[in-house]
């Protein structure tokens, strides 16, 4: 059984999928779709567990071998980000029963359900694969998904959000393919592992050079890194609340780490950064996105945008990590990947309790919550302070990292700009929670409760996780620097 | 022999004090520091605690003479904040300030740069608090500035504890040094919470607007932390001295032009840190000595003074001098106290001040600084002036402002009468504080020459003083607010006091309305290019976003066809 783990990661919500679309519209399709997102959840912690045990599995699909067929091959990376996928499936997917009956119309619920299931396929499957066309697939299946998730939204907007997502998220997916065309067509191969040892003889044709910039930029439009982000700050506001809270906390990771598996180990550190020097276009976009976005933060009225504008501020953390290629870099901007999915899902799930109870993101319906909804919105400090960066939370952990990794290299306009953004983020913070302890709640309006245990629970539980791997760096600091010994060693 | 850090204790404590009310409440929380002294009074030094995390060998918990004698001072100043907060405390107050007074106690214990980085930003966290628990629009601006430049202060210090390990290899909290980046960065860290001049506004902006309670917290902890780790990371820096001095004099003239009783107290504060500052920077033993003794006895002396203000803001409900008055009818144990506190801070003899302030005094001259030790002089007439005598003169005594309010409650009086008895004590048996210094004490206060040097200062001031009353100079004119100096520099230097007051003053002004000006500028430019109309901020035309894929797409080629 532990040895077909690997594919039944990924089978659990790709046959949960059509399973909840066939129970039709009772709440059948929510108990299925939590039953997935559970199981999936457990599969992916023995999977982490049996890698660190025991080092990589390599997962034959349908037993056909490596070239020919496709493999799963599971490391110490995206074991971990396998994790946090499933983690954040399961948790949302707890909180979501509540939320999704108010803001999806009965007749579509279980249609919603499937798609979440489909996009955590097409994201575990991205992580899982060993072969960079089955990246391609995965990811289309996780961008339509998505852009179907997002057009449920239930303001009319949500339909021109999803409609630019799927434009920008098209264009994308083709860069990445034309990108894996033309490794195709020098190597002939798909099998990362092969197109590693294939590609070094033929690094310096002009073709590897195209696909390499066409996946660059491709990938860069997927995780929306500065200033390829426009898609996002609409997606992520007129989303379903849930939506909102799985996607910004898994979709733009699997992206990132998808960067890293192509940097690290297909192109290979020295084509990527000694050959080509990416670090210095990526260092010097997730600089400048880290310090615009988190401005941008603070200037926007709406919650769900706020969070927005900081995840893209916050990619640029987990990419200026990444940019160091050094190990203190690559540790910090993981582990980063993770936490940063930890808070932001925690962040995300306390607006969609807030739009469940109020009905609106605005930052003028928070007001007076401090004292209306006193649990959910002291979650929200919680998350807030991690994204801070404050000690004792997982934020301070990877800021400490990605300092570190600045200062061994020598970029000290990195570690000032990385030290001004706590500073930004505690404006953007701070304007939470200011209307929510220090604003009156208007007296006409409805009286408002705490939210619903559904959703606390599982907002607490990340909440509590950003909060424990804060204080107790062993575990995820363990497993991102196994990792990171591992990519700079060029091994998948 | 037991090995609690009370840190723990006070986090523990407030804790259980968010789950109650009422009284039990209050009876709890006062209950933590006598609790957590119980065990924390029975730490002995060379104790140690290490711990690896993060690939570093850290030390949550070292115990050595200097840890623990503001382990001691922060118990006592816990409690009697506590016992002050009897009455008019709440659950946001009593809970923040128990989790800041256990902030500072794992500051004092932190033997690693990043225990003591941790200890920093909880410091501002959970004492920001006490600003925002006074509810008013003013308290919550000024809370947020407070906690900016507090962060600020954080991520500088977390910066130079990298550089530091950069440079050293050790994350040790022990003699840092301003030789390297590091050192300098983590002075300046430490500079910004013992607010050095022109990092110092913070103090003065933020410790006013507090609630009562939460000023009587602050004033206790947030710079006595700084002081502390100024005494053990760069005791011997000749600059401190400079700094020291500067900020002994310069607080003066903002305390006499101002009307707002704490923040005079606030300003009085800076004078008195500076007074430890120039201790810290001569570094010999008596000179150490003198500056963590008078951080101990400033704690308790403004701390008295702090409550009587509190107690005057909680009656009265403002503490506006020029709207006072004639308290001491209404309030007459407060006034006592506070005239106990008023002498103790102007270093009368038999009183705590005197008996540290001229600790430092003495080792300014051992070491023939005679500039500062001028200055410090002028800086020692001018507390008198406007602690010793405005605070009490304007608050209690002066022109009857007609206002009749019920004495202080029962706790209060109780925290400034222990407060005040302490600085009684200390002042007449100095060997009990002297027995406990870190440094070996070998300083007699109370021989003929300190004592009539003291005397001449407080003795010719009080003389002018009285004099100006009674020509009815005082108080209508500020010119008598420099009697003390005049004294010390003839009659050149009331005109100068003034102008130098004025054209301060103005500076403040010029400058405050440049950093008003440059705020909303770029608030405004921020709102335009990032709000949601702005560049950053609208939504863009899809057409647009693919033109941004192009760009790059060609940066990247370019880039690698460069390359």
């Amino acid at each position: 059984m532990i040895a077909e783990h690997p594919v039944i990661q990924i089978l659990i919500p790709l046959l949960g999928a059509p399973l909840c679309v066939l129970t039709g519209r009772g709440v059948l399709a929510y108990w299925l779709a939590l039953a997935c997102s559970l199981a999936s959840l457990f599969v992916a912690t023995r999977l982490l567990a049996t890698v660190m045990a025991t080092g990589p599995i390599v997962y034959e699909l349908g037993g056909w071998a490596a070239p020919w067929g496709i493999e799963y091959r599971i490391g110490p990376l995206n074991s971990f980000v396998l994790l946090l996928v499933a983690l954040l499936g399961a948790m949302v997917m707890l909180a979501a029963k509540k939320s999704v009956e108010s803001e999806i119309p009965g007749d579509r619920r279980h249609f919603f359900y499937a798609a979440m299931l489909l996009c955590q396929t097409g994201l575990l499957g991205i992580t899982i694969t060993g072969d960079a066309f089955n990246v391609f697939v995965f990811l289309e299946i996780a961008a339509l998904s998505s852009y179907v998730l997002i057009a449920m939204g239930h303001q009319r907007r949500a339909l021109y959000a999803s409609y630019q997502y799927l434009i920008m998220g098209t264009i994308g997916s083709t860069f990445i393919l034309i990108s894996i065309g033309l490794l195709y067509q020098m190597t002939g191969t798909l099998n990362m592992a092969d197109l590693a040892a294939r590609l070094p003889a033929v690094g310096d044709t002009r073709t590897v050079l195209v696909s390499f910039a066409f996946f660059m930029v491709g990938v860069s439009l997927k995780m929306a890194l500065f200033p390829l982000h426009m898609w996002l700050p609409n997606a992520y506001t007129y989303a379903p609340s849930i939506v909102s809270a799985f996607l910004a906390s898994t979709a733009t990771k699997v992206a990132v780490y998808v960067m890293i598996r192509f940097l690290f180990s297909i192109y290979g550190p020295a084509f990527a950064f000694d050959r080509i020097g990416v670090s210095q276009i990526l260092g010097s976009l997730a600089l400048v996105g880290i310090v615009i976005m988190s401005a941008a933060a603070i200037f926007q009225n709406n919650v769900k945008r706020l969070l927005a504008y900081s995840s893209v501020a916050q990619i640029g953390y987990i990419v200026l990590g990444i940019s160091f290629a050094s190990e203190n870099g690559l540790t910090g901007g993981i582990v980063h990947l993770f936490n940063h999915g930890l808070m932001k899902g925690a962040l995300f799930l306390v607006v969609a309790a807030v739009v469940y109870r109020v009905g609106s993101s605005d930052l003028n319906a928070f007001r007076g919550l401090g004292r209306a909804m006193p649990v959910t919105m002291f979650l929200f400090v919680l998350g807030g302070l991690g994204m801070i960066g404050v000690p004792l939370t997982v934020g301070f952990i990877s800021k400490w990292y990605l300092i570190l990794a600045a200062i061994e290299t020598g970029h000290w306009l990195a570690v000032a700009l990385v030290l001004l953004s706590s500073l930004l983020a505690v404006i953007y913070v701070w304007r939470v929670v200011e209307f929510a302890y220090f604003q009156p709640r208007d007296r006409d309006s409805d009286p408002v409760g705490e939210a619903p245990l559904s959703m606390l629970v599982p907002t607490a539980i990340l909440v509590l996780a950003t909060i424990v791997f804060g204080i107790n760096t062993e575990w995820t600091v363990g497993v991102a620097r196994a990792a990171a010994v591992f990519l700079l060693g060029g091994h998948a | 022999m037991s090995n609690l850090h009370p840190a723990l204790v006070f986090f523990a404590g407030a804790l259980l004090v968010a789950m109650l009310r009422g009284r039990a409440q209050a009876l709890v929380a006062l209950l933590v520091p006598i609790v957590s002294a119980w065990s924390a009074f029975q730490l002995t030094a060379g104790t140690e605690i290490t711990l690896s995390i993060f690939d570093y060998e850290l030390m949550p918990f070292r115990v050595d003479r200097l840890s623990l004698l503001f382990n001691y001072l922060f118990h006592i100043a816990a409690f009697l904040a506590l016992l002050f907060a009897w009455e008019a405390g709440d659950r946001l107050q009593r809970v923040s300030g128990l989790l800041y007074a256990g902030s500072a106690l794992l500051a004092v214990f932190a033997g690693d740069l990043i225990t003591l980085f941790v200890a920093w930003e909880l410091l501002a966290v959970t004492s920001v608090f006490l600003i925002w628990a006074r509810g008013t629009e003013r308290a919550n601006r000024s809370g947020m500035r407070y906690l900016i430049v507090q962060i600020l202060s954080g991520v500088i210090l977390l910066a130079g504890a990298i550089l530091h390990l950069r440079e050293t290899g050790s994350l040790a909290f022990n003699e840092i040094g301003i030789a390297t980046l590091g050192g300098k960065l983590i002075l300046l860290a430490l500079g910004i919470k013992a607010a050095f001049p022109f990092l110092h506004s913070w103090l003065v902006d933020a410790y006013p607007e507090a609630t009562p309670v939460g000023t009587v917290f602050l004033s206790s902890f947030t710079t006595k932390v700084a002081v502390y780790a100024l005494a053990r990371g760069f005791a011997g820096e000749p600059i401190l001295v400079i700094v020291g001095g500067a900020m002994a004099a310069f607080p003066i003239f903002f305390a006499v032009i101002e009307n707002d009783l704490r923040r005079v107290l606030g300003y009085s504060m800076i004078n008195q840190i500076g007074f430890m500052v120039v201790g810290v920077g001569i570094g010999t033993d008596l000179a150490l000595n003198g500056a963590v003794a008078h951080a101990f006895n400033d704690v308790l002396f403004k701390g008295v003074l702090m409550m009587s203000m509190g107690a005057v803001l909680y009656r009265v409900g403002h503490v506006n001098g020029s709207d006072l008055g004639g308290l001491y009818k209404s309030m007459p144990f407060t006034t006592v106290f506070c005239c106990v506190g008023a002498a103790s801070i102007s270093a009368f003899p038999l009183f705590s001040g005197f008996v540290s302030k001229s600790m430092v005094v003495a080792a300014v001259l051992h070491e023939h600084h005679i500039v500062v030790w001028m200055i410090l002089l002028f800086a020692s007439a001018g507390v008198f002036h406007h602690a010793g005598i405005k605070i009490p003169f304007f608050a209690f005594f002066s022109h009857d402002s007609g206002l009749r309010v019920k004495e202080a409650p029962k706790s209060m009086l109780f925290a400034m009468g222990i407060g005040a008895v302490l600085c009684i004590g200390i002042g007449c048996f100095p060997q009990f504080l002297y027995a406990r210094l870190p440094w070996p004490v070998d300083y007699v206060p109370y021989t003929g020459t300190h004592v009539l040097t003291q005397m001449q200062i407080l003795f010719f001031s009080a003389l002018a003083f009285t004099w100006l009353k009674l020509t009815h100079l005082y108080p209508p004119e500020l010119r008598a607010v420099h009697l003390d100096i005049d004294w010390l520099y003839r009659r050149a230097l009331p005109a100068t006091a003034r102008g130098v007051a004025m054209v301060a003053e103005r500076v403040r002004l010029f400058g405050a309305g440049l950093a008003l000006s440059f705020v909303s500028g770029l608030q405004q430019a921020g709102r335009h290019h990032l709000g949601p109309d702005g560049i950053f901020g609208r939504t863009w035309a899809t057409g647009s976003i693919a033109v941004w894929v192009a760009i790059l797409l060609v940066i990247y080629l370019i880039f690698e066809y460069g390359a």
